[in-house]
């Protein structure tokens, strides 16, 4: 009998030897899971972010961020203005695609003609090349780069334009890149194999010659977008890594001893609009029908419903730690970022007082909107909201909706009070471009414009800032543009997410803010 | 049976005439993808060039007729969000979910009608009991909960299976398919039998009162008095009997098991049509959504087509030619 056991024993030893014999060698494989696949792996087909988060392994633009969103050298090693219009750019020394072949400067003129070229483009990357009226290669590194009007933002917009080979990419559909063809980048990575919805596998590129080696041979991307199965899939070692942790989990992970919690305050500013027409579809009154002046347009009742909002309650209940309260539109440290301006203090007494002195002592009847599926807890937020408004005496219904019916809704400036978020730029312009300045659809001006907010004013500092190419009197400017839009309260600012990576302990990572994650890094401990 | 195939044949043409309708309108009615697709810092001129370039700045009723233009020659037009044809999209997916559709069918099959037959012959058993306690628990506990369970006993605290993926696939007449390996049928596991965990309660039910009322027939008191063996009486003469409800129900339940393994699809990360339809409804990615009910539609006519042949063939008390609408 006790032979027995020992047999057993030993068999499960062998067993679990042989096991641990036919894994693969740890330190050189790194699996990591995101949360969506990319719809293409051609970088001129569509301006997302899932899309560039996996191109980027493979390609290089000519300017890049840094993890706190600072310009750093990209394909370009250097970028100079040469005279008010034109920007010279010299291309890294030894840069070579994966193929082997150099970078020339005809590969980088190519690659900005391109966008141009994409049929069906679902969002194109036109946006960041029309304002370049002249391109020209120099010589075989120096690319100059002539605009229309001064452009402050050409090195900000580069950073989303993909350079791609010539010789391997010209005449090939968008289509052809997710089998292979055409994959040949700059970057640190190679392409091996892209499975739609599953899977992208990578390879090291030992053509690669820039500051981002991989420490990994090859790296497996994979695509899981139910978030427990997505932790699943890291407590059960599948992979090593994943993105965007759910925060129901969030304390969870951090307890575990075998994972590491990383965060990072993301550009993503989530924020509420307030109807700013005459007439608000829901601004009722408390037995619902609709008021006949909207109380909205009362820069104190603006204010008192950001006093209602209690900021800090939302990121300890709701959001488990992952929100950085704002008063500002734009993260700290970019041009136009105010320090003067401190984020709103929950004040239920004050927002009473200031409700009774614009006529509303009793309040009104609100309908607050958002969406279900776009943000991180959008609904919970939206409804603890519309609890915080009820407190001050604004009876506040939530109405919630998948994005794709709340985004062309709001569009139409259906809504009174719309929760929704602004991110993926570190330029104060970029928000109040889309979503302050004055309906001016000829000029792309205030296009997301769902509160028909319209402040001249505004509109002036923001047209002299886009042609201004001194970055002190640019930022000085942008920061005067942030004290009186939150003086109107153009918009009721939250918080900006915090974005949330797990990763196991033999790994050490450090998270980036423009909600990017790069194999290349996670370094083994 | 020929008129009876095609009048069969000339109904479904108009049901998927007015599904496609249907589908069009609603869609049409939520709103513009563009305005889910495009960066939100587009210019509006951007955004209409966008929309042209989808054909989406025509009027409704000239979209739709040239949608019907184009399915007749069989395009079924290119998806907005990947530029790519909505039926090519659709076909790349389709061996992953008819895989696992494949293997669920397998399971509900190899566990339910012996599960069934067992709870059916011995019904006051203690096991016979557990198996019919067991089918209660398969059609009332919701799919996405057992697979986050089935996860974490089997992936996470187990660690025998991986947790979700496709796995590695080999090509069978060049279609991608993951049966083939061992690491791919690892991966297939957990998900087909959260898909089929239904399907198997279905099935021991059916087989179960199939079962009891067949052991009370003429014709098995007659077979047991010939002397034939318990083994062949059941085996033979109850399982043929009893096979009739078994064979609709898994046929049509075939058609859901694909059009429904959505929720499977998404929890176990699955590559398959299911995932596509819901990514295709997010973003109003109309050809797709158009082109995937379309074939599901189709898919559903085909196989009540099949299981009302399928039924004569079984029973030759049934003529197809009765079986009118």
């Amino acid at each position: 009998m006790v032979k027995k056991i020992d047999m057993v024993r030993w068999w499960a030893c062998a067993l679990t030897v042989l096991c641990g014999a036919s894994m693969p060698a740890a330190a050189q494989d790194f699996k990591m899971a995101m949360s969506s696949p990319p719809t293409s792996m051609d970088p001129h087909f569509q301006n997302i972010t899932t899309n560039a988060n996996v191109i980027e392994h493979m390609f290089e633009p000519l300017v890049r961020r840094d993890e706190n969103g600072k310009f750093v050298a990209g394909l370009a090693e250097s970028w100079t203005l040469v005279n008010g219009l034109t920007w010279e750019f010299k291309i890294r020394k030894g840069a070579k695609f994966s193929d082997g072949s150099l970078v020339t400067a005809d590969d980088v003129v190519y690659s900005l003609d391109r966008p141009a070229t994409i049929k069906n483009s679902p969002s194109s990357f036109n946006l960041f090349t029309k304002a370049i009226i002249n391109k020209k290669a120099v010589d075989a590194n120096t690319v100059r780069l002539t605009t229309g009007q001064p452009s402050p933002l050409l090195p900000s917009d580069l950073i989303n334009l993909i350079i791609v080979s010539k010789k391997a990419t010209e005449g090939l559909a968008s289509d052809d890149f997710a089998s292979g063809k055409g994959m040949v980048g700059s970057g640190p990575y190679k392409f091996v194999r892209f499975l739609r919805d599953d899977r992208v596998e990578l390879e090291r590129n030992d053509n690669y010659n820039g500051p981002n080696k991989s420490p990994w041979a090859t790296v497996t991307i994979r695509f899981i977008s139910n978030p427990s199965t997505r932790l699943a899939a890291l407590l059960s070692g599948d992979v090593q890594a994943i993105e965007n942790v759910p925060t129901p989990d969030i304390e969870r992970v951090r307890k575990d001893p075998n994972l590491n919690l990383v965060t990072k305050t993301s550009e993503r500013m989530v924020f509420l609009f307030a109807d700013w027409r005459d007439k608000s579809p829901f601004v009722t009154d408390k037995s619902g029908a609709v008021l006949p002046k909207n109380p909205l347009k009362d820069v104190r009742v603006r204010h008192a419903l950001s006093m209602a909002i209690n900021r800090d309650a939302i990121k300890d209940r709701v959001m488990e730690g992952l929100s950085e309260p704002t008063e500002n539109l734009a993260i700290p440290g970019s041009s136009g970022y105010n320090t003067a301006l401190k984020t709103q203090k929950f004040d239920a007494e004050g927002a009473k007082k200031l409700l009774a002195t614009a006529g509303y002592p009793d309040g009104f009847g609100l309908t607050v909107h958002g969406p279900n599926n776009r943000l991180v807890n959008d609904e919970k937020v939206a409804q603890t909201i519309a609890q915080m408004f009820t407190r001050v005496g604004i009876d506040s219904k939530v109405e919630t909706m998948p994005m794709a019916v709340y985004g062309p809704r709001g569009a139409k400036n259906e809504f009174s009070v719309a929760l929704i978020a602004w991110g993926g730029s570190n330029d104060l312009t970029s928000p109040m471009r889309a979503l302050i300045a004055c309906e001016d659809p000829a000029k792309g001006l205030g296009v997301v414009n769902w509160s028909k907010y319209c402040n001249p004013k505004v509109d002036e500092i923001l047209s002299k800032a886009l042609v201004t190419m001194d970055d002190a009197a640019r930022s000085k400017m942008l920061q005067e543009a942030a004290a009186l839009m939150s003086n109107d309260v153009a918009l009721i600012p939250l918080y900006f997410q915090v974005s949330a990576w797990a990763v196991k302990k033999t790994i050490s990572y450090t998270g980036r803010g423009d909600e990017r994650t790069y194999a290349y890094n996670f370094k083994p401990r | 049976m020929i008129a009876f195939v095609v009048r069969r044949v000339w109904q479904s043409v108009f049901v998927l005439l007015l599904m496609s309708l249907l589908v069009f309108v609603g869609i049409y009615a939520i709103g513009n993808p563009v305005d889910l697709l495009i960066s939100p810092e587009a210019t509006q001129a951007e955004r209409i060039a966008t929309a042209a370039s989808f054909g989406l700045d025509k009027p409704m009723w000239e979209q739709y007729f040239l949608f019907l233009r184009n399915a007749l020659a069989g395009d079924l037009g290119r998806s907005f969000a990947y530029s790519t044809p909505a039926l090519l999209l659709i076909l790349q997916r389709m061996p992953a979910t008819l895989e696992l559709a494949f293997a669920a069918t397998l399971i509900s099959i190899v566990v339910g009608v012996p599960l069934g037959l067992w709870a059916g012959l011995r019904r006051n058993g203690f096991v016979g009991k557990a198996i019919m306690g067991f089918s209660v628990l398969g059609f009332s506990l919701p799919t996405f909960w057992v697979g986050l369970m089935l996860i974490m006993l089997f992936s996470v605290y187990l660690g025998w299976l991986p947790s979700s993926g496709r796995g590695q696939t080999a090509l069978l007449l060049g279609v991608p398919v993951s049966f083939l390996t061992l690491d791919g049928l690892k991966h297939l596991l957990l998900p087909a039998f959260n898909l089929a965990l239904f399907n198997i309660a279905l099935v021991i039910r059916l087989t179960h009162s199939g079962t009891q009322e067949a052991m009370l027939q003429d014709y098995v008191k007659f077979a047991r008095a010939k002397g034939l063996s318990n083994a062949r009486v059941i085996g033979v003469h109850v399982l043929k009997n009893i096979l009739i409800p078994i064979v609709t129900v898994i046929a049509l339940q075939f058609g859901a098991l694909i059009a429904f393994a959505i929720v499977t699809e998404s929890i176990f990360a699955w590559p398959g049509m299911g995932k596509l339809i819901i990514d295709s409804i997010r973003v109003l990615d109309r050809p797709v959504v158009v082109a995937y009910l379309l074939m599901t539609t189709t898919l559903f006519i085909v196989l009540n087509l099949v299981v009302d042949i399928l039924y004569s063939l079984l029973d030759p008390r049934v003529r197809l030619s009765d079986a009118k609408g």
